[in-house]
């Protein structure tokens, strides 16, 4: 197998042999070929991009490779759609080539986001496999003369008992997958998978822990120069002037890029860029402005902002009954949140000679990043080609795709020369589109043995979503060109609980159940797109709730919980997470405390349950996790490890953000720069983690990346509360606040 | 002109003396077993070893390593294979993205040159200015503790 860094289209078509045609440009675009009405639906994104050679090519060298629009971060999606495409295709996985996130010669797949990937690429290569190894078997019966129900298939060699064999890379000349998929051919039973369900070693990792080129950071093509960029003091301020001679004349510096209140600088060293952007900071004289609510001021800003849109999330009054004999109301606050990727953000750009600007990026937009950055430039769509090389971990929309619109705009300035840039950590803290604030407010009415007959929630958020969908507006600097482009104004899409409100609408069966979305688009602080975008926060809302509810109707919160969860899935992980916990034996000491929290993510992806114990230190507030057991059903699993890895990483990660995390800023802009003044979890703090699989085979592949966070954070202030009996229902749970609860 | 021992080589650089070591040895000298996390000590993406010592690469000038040693995560290769530190980290898949990786194994491997064997409690003390944001950190403990029982 080989892990494809950087492919370009020649050695694509050089190296593989180039047997059976399976692309052009202009790329094979998904979302323009939407399928003709009389055509069967076919699975994932297959629906979209139908031609089986747009995923797979059977190359000369014996190889197969593979090509997606869904890219690497981490999450492991190349190796998991590499096992099912070598399951179904029958040969060993080593054979097969990744392709992915390159523009010109991949699917269109969108974004890769939202627990996505599983769902819609892997039944799409599941599909598109099946059908080309059909059309093999097909080709293989006629030469051999022999029915094609009596072949059988191994590592690509397809024999007849007794007529001999031939193999795939024999038969595949010509167009022999230039067609369309046809939604006729059955995949495989679950059974019969030699790779899927089994734990295959990451295809990415032997790079990463050997220090191979894997990187966008670690590309140095000949001639390659250093930009940096600088910002304005605040997200409003103008450039009203500046006397750059200074730093043209510093050591290294080959090119001040200056258009409006945009200023970058290209040198031939990167330490000697980000000296020079620092000085043209230092030299600038800007025009700033103040009026942001600061931190301590937002959950009183969200709650009194006149919001864009009040959306009946979920109108569900109930059918008569008694009227309740009891009301109970909390409110919950989450804070801005940083993604905070350990590597900052950094992209190459080059301004060819043919005028087409090529981007090496880690965007998880490649196609729609592509086409915003063309349309900032002046460009036509189809002279921007990205491709995607892994960075850092992103978990959202982080600043990749600034970094390489920034890569292109200083490229742009200088033709022929490859640009290449990385943020510095403040350029990055500061900057970066954060998860959104939000206050939720919760209320039930309850009967005379606390069941719930009502359940309300309210919730006010700004937005989630501002990638850059191929509007330039969405890209940092092109808001301060010359002639700017506009942010547009964001919407809460996607349906209900799919944004701001994801996971709003609680699993729960209760008689009556409303959610109302305040959707507000003024945006103090830039947000966009972070892990779970509503869910962690309406999930800790919804979560907490439930166990406030519990507890005043003296019910074990595990029980409570199943008696209004019809969904048998759901049952199972609370279930399976408490007995792996131990919830039954569990002994009270002072000052521990136990907590559960599940949500379904999205409702539509995987569920999780998570359970933990904490320690609660009432002298200095410290909240200390000791353990955590989670469950998780993510449908069929493919890749048993890559499950545990993202629910276990979430969930430390959510660990992070609930004890630890808050975006700090006053009234002109953020001053959480670094990792001083923004901590994050460390090795200390984080505790065992058990998790515990439920496959279901056959079933749809559920995303998992985005699904253990919410359970976490509300499992978290459980415990706590067990703890001490004290409710913390505002974010992050540092140890002041805890201290400050303790008091009260 | 610059002299020092990059994985046992010595290799000689005109880069300015006063450039942080990790830009030197990413650009300059090709090494890709360093990391730009922060510039400022905190989150240990960096880290090589200099003389047997854990040393953030992106707060040390150039000059501070003249005539000395310095070994990046390529160094760690024993005969052209994985090192049993490395290994053990292929083996524990002890990574999401894997950015912080090259940081967290040289930080081990110098606790392990001065403690082969050491506890839990030691690996999480050791590690715990490295930063790592995709929560692989119960995984990169157990890595460490392999290649320790495996040496």
């Amino acid at each position: 197998m080989t892990n494809t860094l950087l492919m370009d289209r020649r050695r694509l078509l050089q190296g593989a042999g180039y047997i059976s045609l399976a692309f052009s440009i202009p790329a094979i675009d998904a979302l323009a070929q939407a399928p003709a009405g009389d055509k069967p639906r076919l699975p994932g994104d297959l629906n979209s991009v139908r031609k089986i050679g747009a995923w797979i090519q059977i190359n000369a060298d014996k190889t197969v490779t593979l090509l997606i629009g869904k890219v690497e971060l981490g999450q492991g999606i190349l190796t998991a759609v590499a096992q099912i495409c070598a399951d179904e295709l029958d040969i060993d996985w080593k054979q097969l080539k990744v392709v992915s996130g390159d523009t010109a010669l991949v699917p269109n797949e969108g974004v890769t986001a939202g627990s996505f990937s599983m769902p819609n690429c892997g039944p799409a290569v599941r599909q598109a496999s099946a059908e080309a190894r059909k059309i093999m078997l097909d080709l293989a019966a006629e030469k051999l003369k022999v029915p094609a129900d009596k072949l059988t298939v191994k590592d690509g060699l397809v024999s007849a008992p007794g007529a001999g064999s031939v193999s795939y890379w024999d038969l595949a000349v010509g167009q022999a997958l230039e067609r369309e998929a046809t939604g006729a051919v059955k995949p495989k039973a679950a059974k019969d998978y030699r790779y899927v369900g089994k734990d295959v070693p990451r295809l990415d990792i032997p790079a990463k822990m050997l220090g191979e080129e894997i990187f966008v950071h670690e590309l140095r093509p000949k001639g390659m120069l250093y930009g940096q960029v600088t910002r304005p003091p605040t997200y409003k301020a103008k450039l009203a002037s500046l006397d750059s001679s200074a730093v043209e004349k510093m050591p290294g510096v080959v090119k001040v890029v200056r258009s409006g209140s945009f200023l970058g600088v290209i040198a031939e060293r990167e330490e000697q860029a980000n000296a020079a952007a620092q000085a043209l900071f230092n030299a600038a004289k800007w025009d700033v402005e103040k009026g942001l609510p600061g931190n301590d001021g937002m959950p009183d800003w969200l709650t009194t902002t006149k919001p864009a849109r009040i959306i009946e999330t979920k109108k569900q009054p109930r059918a008569g009954g008694d009227p309740a004999v009891k009301t109970m109301e909390a409110t919950y606050y989450r804070p801005y949140h940083m993604h905070a990727s350990i590597g900052t953000s950094a992209a190459v750009a080059t301004m060819g000679a043919d005028g087409v600007m090529t981007i090496q990026t880690h965007s998880q937009s490649v196609f729609e990043t592509a086409e915003a950055i063309a349309k900032m430039l002046g460009l036509e769509v189809s002279k921007v080609r990205c491709q995607h090389v892994q960075g850092s971990g992103c978990y959202g929309h982080n600043m990749a795709d600034d970094a390489a619109a920034d890569a292109a705009l200083l490229a742009a300035a200088m033709p022929g020369k490859p640009i290449r840039l990385q943020y510095t950590r403040e350029g990055e803290h500061r900057w970066e589109p954060y998860g959104s604030a939000m206050v939720m407010k919760a209320k039930a009415g309850l009967d005379k043995d606390g069941n719930v007959l009502d359940w309300d929630l309210h919730l006010w958020s700004t937005p989630h979503g501002t990638r850059p969908n191929k509007n330039p507006g969405n890209l940092l600097s092109a808001r301060y060109l010359e002639k700017p482009f506009a942010i547009p104004t964001p919407q809460n899409n996607g349906g209900p609980n799919f944004a701001a409100d994801r996971n709003a609408i609680a699993l729960y069966d209760f008689p009556g159940h409303n959610v109302l979305t305040h959707f507000i688009t003024e945006m103090p602080l830039r947000v966009s797109s972070t892990r779970g975008l509503g869910a962690y926060a309406n999930v800790f809302a919804i979560e907490s709730f439930i166990d406030e509810l519990a507890v005043a109707a003296g019910v074990d919160p595990v029980q409570y919980r199943l008696r209004f969860m019809k969904d048998e899935r759901a049952r199972d992980v609370i279930v399976k997470a408490a007995e792996l916990f131990g919830w039954d034996k569990w002994k009270k000491r002072e000052g521990r405390g136990r907590g559960i929290g599940f949500a379904k993510y999205k409702n539509i992806a995987g569920y999780c349950a998570v359970a933990l114990e904490v320690e609660v230190n009432k002298r200095n507030g410290r909240i200390r996790v000791l353990r955590a057991a989670a469950a998780a059903d993510s449908g069929h699993i493919v890749s048993p490890d890559g499950v545990r890895n993202q629910i276990e990483g979430g969930l430390i990660q959510s660990l992070s953000w609930t004890l630890k995390e808050e975006v700090k800023f006053d009234d002109t802009g953020v001053t959480s720069q670094d990792w001083a003044s923004y901590p994050i979890l460390t090795f200390n703090e984080v505790p065992s983690i058990e998790v515990a699989l439920i496959d279901r085979p056959g079933a749809p592949f559920l995303g998992t990346g985005e699904a253990s966070q919410g359970p976490t954070g509300a499992a978290l202030a459980n415990a706590a509360f067990d703890a001490v009996g004290v409710r913390f229902r505002r974010l992050p749970l540092t140890p002041d606040r805890v201290k400050a609860g303790l008091g009260a | 002109m610059t002299a020092f021992k990059l994985n046992q080589k010595d290799v000689r650089t005109d880069a300015p003396a006063t450039s942080p070591l990790l830009f030197v040895l990413a650009n300059d000298l090709g090494v890709n077993g360093v990391k730009y996390g922060c510039g400022k000590s905190q989150c240990g993406a960096c880290t090589v070893i200099v003389d047997g010592e854990p040393v953030r690469s992106c707060q040390t000038a150039l000059s501070a390593v003249a005539g000395r040693s310095v070994v990046t995560l390529e160094g760690l290769r024993e005969g052209g294979k994985p090192s049993k530190l490395q290994q053990a980290f292929i083996d524990e898949q002890a990574a999401q993205c894997g950015f912080c990786a090259a940081g967290m194994i040289m930080q081990a491997q110098a606790l392990l040159d001065r403690n082969p064997q050491p506890t839990e409690s030691d690996v999480r003390t050791s590690l715990n200015g490295n930063l790592c944001r995709c929560g692989a950190h119960n995984r990169i403990v157990r890595a460490v503790l392999r290649a320790a029982r495996e040496a």
